[in-house]
């Protein structure tokens, strides 16, 4: 009946019984991990209890319930007061619209981005941190052309990132090519990997493309690691060359002749200059994949993306070529993931299998789905959340990635259709005509 | 031949974990269209309870094997199926009815924690624990290679039987079973005719934790080595399994299994022990490809 009809006020009695009961599975849960743990003496393992850590946990389950369902019922009774307010309201306030407050904020955004370095420019934590959000949300941009565009699920995405990292890492240090050079060669080589992914599997439903996805990246990952004279198995390559400035190389000057970016502006040479470039280098590719992204959703294909994510039945019906259109996606996807590869191994002059397991595909997919699919805006939003939580949590060490878990959940919990949710279509019918009075 | 006889028996044994697992995946996938990344670190915190139950058994002083196992077994599967309860509470139940993708998400976060949460509370470091089921039986002897079949390993397939037998039992002839694929056909008209669907959906977890549970004690009794990120690995070959044997089927799971066993074994022991996941996930494609719905699944109608 709750349901129904307006929420009663729970009684403390009935509150207390709901803490008690989460309290209940709190100790429940808590006794295997929290109260006993083993630890290794010797050479068996003995099991040592943490009575008083485990009453603490059991304690701040139940006073946190308390307190989370009074302060949710508070909520929910301020909002029906709200609502019978604006019922008994003859003149009906129209919504405010947050649209232009989202068009606003992309500027602003924007702005930021393009200042950034010149206010920390003695900062070199900060630019990296934010190299790293713009890397993610070139991957992000990338992913959602596939997953928040045509609706394909893909888990495996960190595989064309590898791809364009390695490619870029053995073109340079086998055969000295520069990194504008490598870019279109590595950018095509993921492409032409997602097609041959693509091709056979597209035509398999959502889900059967997300395992066949992921079995994919994990097939990358492992002969990565033990192709050894392709790849340098687990040890990855090193040195890689970092890009130059129009042919200037960051480095300090030295006496070979070699003209260097500092000497040839007459700067005073110093490492920060190469992170700010990279750091520009990063925030125009990123700017780049935006713009031809949101240009290729006006064009036929662009929109044949999304009615196919809407409804694949009816595009069949309407002649479009589903496996094409799927397949264009899928192998866009892969090339904008190997071009910010490419700038990954370019940054860190270092690669290895390691940057290229599972999580880094959950992570770039949590934030195309937590930035609220389809949304160019959201993908921004989403990697600053997902980048800088961790890098906040620094300091809670251990319980760093133990909180990004439960942050995940929560974001999710708190707004399932992400944090924009708003789809703003490429298109829109035109309004109809409205009739004189 | 004898060594395939070998492989054949490490393989079976081997499936029959991972069918055990899969078969968590797939009835979540059947009955809420998720895929729950999170089930494969379950089955990693069982296998951290049952090693610290079977510590707690050594140090109790009950040295008789079978009893020792009944005892890991019930309560490894008892504290885990509150855990596959809470998940779902926690992480699934306040998404349902939003986009596909939500939950999926939350489950990556919530395998995160798990993870994580392991880490913290049991300590990093990789635990051992004593062979519990030692010794076996030389079936025979050819070309100078000894085919030995270990008591574990017997002890393993039947295990899995014996559950299977149960659950199909479970599934097949209980209300509950009833419901739970009524639900699974079509959850709002399973609603409309007073079932309880949460409480079905609540229960399918459990009792896909309870066994993922058993796979875990089965596990520490077989390698007695584990370490809290044994659930990752296992999940995908799981997860593999159940999309192999078409998802949504129960003895479809357990065949998948069995064949990505079969597959890691004979790869791993002929060709390549480094490939042999490349090998399962290269099968899979191929299978994919001829049979879109996996080995034993229904092709789905889709209407409009």
């Amino acid at each position: 009946m709750r349901a129904i009809f307006p929420r009663q006020a729970l009684s403390i009695a009935e509150r207390l019984r709901d803490a008690g009961w989460i309290a209940f599975v709190a100790l429940v849960l808590g006794v295997p991990m929290i109260g006993l743990t083993t630890v290794d003496a010797g050479n068996k393992l003995v099991v040592h209890t943490r009575l008083p850590l485990l009453m603490e946990f059991v304690a701040a389950c139940f006073l946190g319930r308390l307190a989370l369902r009074f302060s949710l019922d508070k909520f929910a009774q301020r909002k029906i007061e709200r609502q019978a307010q604006e019922a008994r309201r003859t003149v009906q306030i129209p919504a405010r619209s947050t649209l232009p407050l989202i068009k606003w904020l992309g500027w602003w955004l924007l702005g930021a981005a393009l200042v950034l370095p010149l206010m920390f420019s003695g900062n070199r934590y900060v630019v990296d941190t934010a190299t790293t959000v713009l890397i993610y949300v070139m991957l992000g941009w990338g992913l959602n052309v596939v997953v928040g565009l045509a609706g394909l699920l893909d888990l495996g995405y960190v595989a064309f990132y590898a791809v364009g990292a390695y490619a870029y890492a053995l073109l340079s240090t086998q055969f000295g090519w520069g990194f504008w050079q490598s870019l279109p060669v590595a950018g095509g080589l993921a492409a032409f990997f997602g097609l041959a992914l693509g091709w056979p599997t597209l035509r398999l439903r959502g889900d059967y493309l997300a395992i066949v996805t992921l079995g994919f990246g994990e097939i990358i990952r492992i002969i990565l690691v033990n192709w050894t004279e392709l790849s340098g198995g687990p040890n990855g390559i090193a040195s890689i060359p970092r890009p130059s400035f129009f042919g200037l190389p960051f480095q300090a000057p030295s006496d070979d002749g070699v003209q260097t970016f500092a000497g040839f502006f007459g700067l005073e040479y110093s490492p920060g200059q190469r992170v700010i470039f990279l750091y520009y280098l990063i925030l125009l590719l990123a700017l780049l994949t935006n713009l031809f992204v949101t240009r290729m959703r006006r064009l036929p294909v662009g929109r044949a993306w999304e009615a196919i994510r809407e409804d694949e039945i009816a595009c069949k019906a309407l002649g479009i070529n589903v496996v094409t259109v799927k397949l264009s996606a899928f192998a866009l996807g892969a090339m904008l993931g190997g071009l910010a590869g490419v700038f990954f191994a370019a940054r860190q002059g270092f690669i290895s299998p390691e940057s290229f397991v599972f999580s880094e595909s959950a992570t770039i997919l949590a934030i195309v789905v937590l930035g609220g699919m389809g949304s160019q805006l959201g993908v921004v939003l989403a990697s600053l959340v997902l980048v800088l939580l961790p890098e906040i949590g620094r300091d809670f060490a251990e319980y760093r990635m133990l909180l990004f878990g439960m942050a995940m959940i929560l974001i999710m919990v708190w707004r399932p259709g992400g944090l924009l949710v708003r789809r703003e279509p490429a298109i829109m019918a035109p309004a109809p005509m409205q009739a004189r009075p | 031949m004898a060594s395939i006889i070998q492989q054949l028996i490490n393989g079976l044994t081997l499936g029959s974990i991972y069918g055990l697992i899969a078969i968590g995946y797939t009835m979540v996938y059947g009955i809420i269209g998720m895929i729950n990344f999170a089930h494969g670190d379950i089955y990693m915190v069982s296998a951290f309870i049952a090693v610290t139950c079977f510590t707690l058994l050594a140090a109790a002083g009950i040295s008789s094997v079978p009893l020792a196992l009944l005892i890991v077994l019930a309560v490894t599967v008892a504290f885990t199926s509150v855990f596959g309860w809470s998940v779902e509470r926690t992480a699934y139940r306040p998404l349902r009815g939003s986009t596909r993708l939500a939950p999926l998400i939350s489950s990556i976060g919530m395998s995160i924690f798990l993870q994580n949460m392991v880490q913290v509370t049991q300590g990093a470091r990789v635990k051992s624990i004593p062979p519990i089921i030692t010794g076996g039986i030389d079936l025979f002897t050819r070309d100078g290679f000894n085919v030995h079949l270990a008591y574990s390993q017997i002890i393993i397939v039947m295990v899995t039987v014996a559950l299977m037998a149960v659950f199909t039992w479970l599934i097949t002839q209980t209300s509950f079973g009833r419901q739970q694929r009524a639900c699974e056909q079509d959850r709002t008209m399973a609603m409309l005719l007073g079932i309880d669907v949460d409480r079905t959906i609540s229960l399918t977890f459990m009792i896909g934790a309870a066994l993922a549970a058993v796979a875990g004690v089965l596990v520490t009794v077989y390698y007695g080595v584990i370490d809290f990120y044994i659930g990752f690995g296992a999940g995908i070959k799981a997860f593999t399994a159940a999309v192999l044997g078409g998802i949504g089927s129960l003895p479809g799971a357990m065949l998948g299994g069995l064949v990505i066993g079969l597959i890691e074994a004979f790869w791993a022991a002929y060709l390549s022990a480094e490939y042999k996941d490349v090998a399962t996930f290269s099968i899979l494609i191929l299978v994919l490809m001829f049979r879109p719905n996996g080995l034993l699944g229904r092709p789905e109608v889709e209407k409009v």
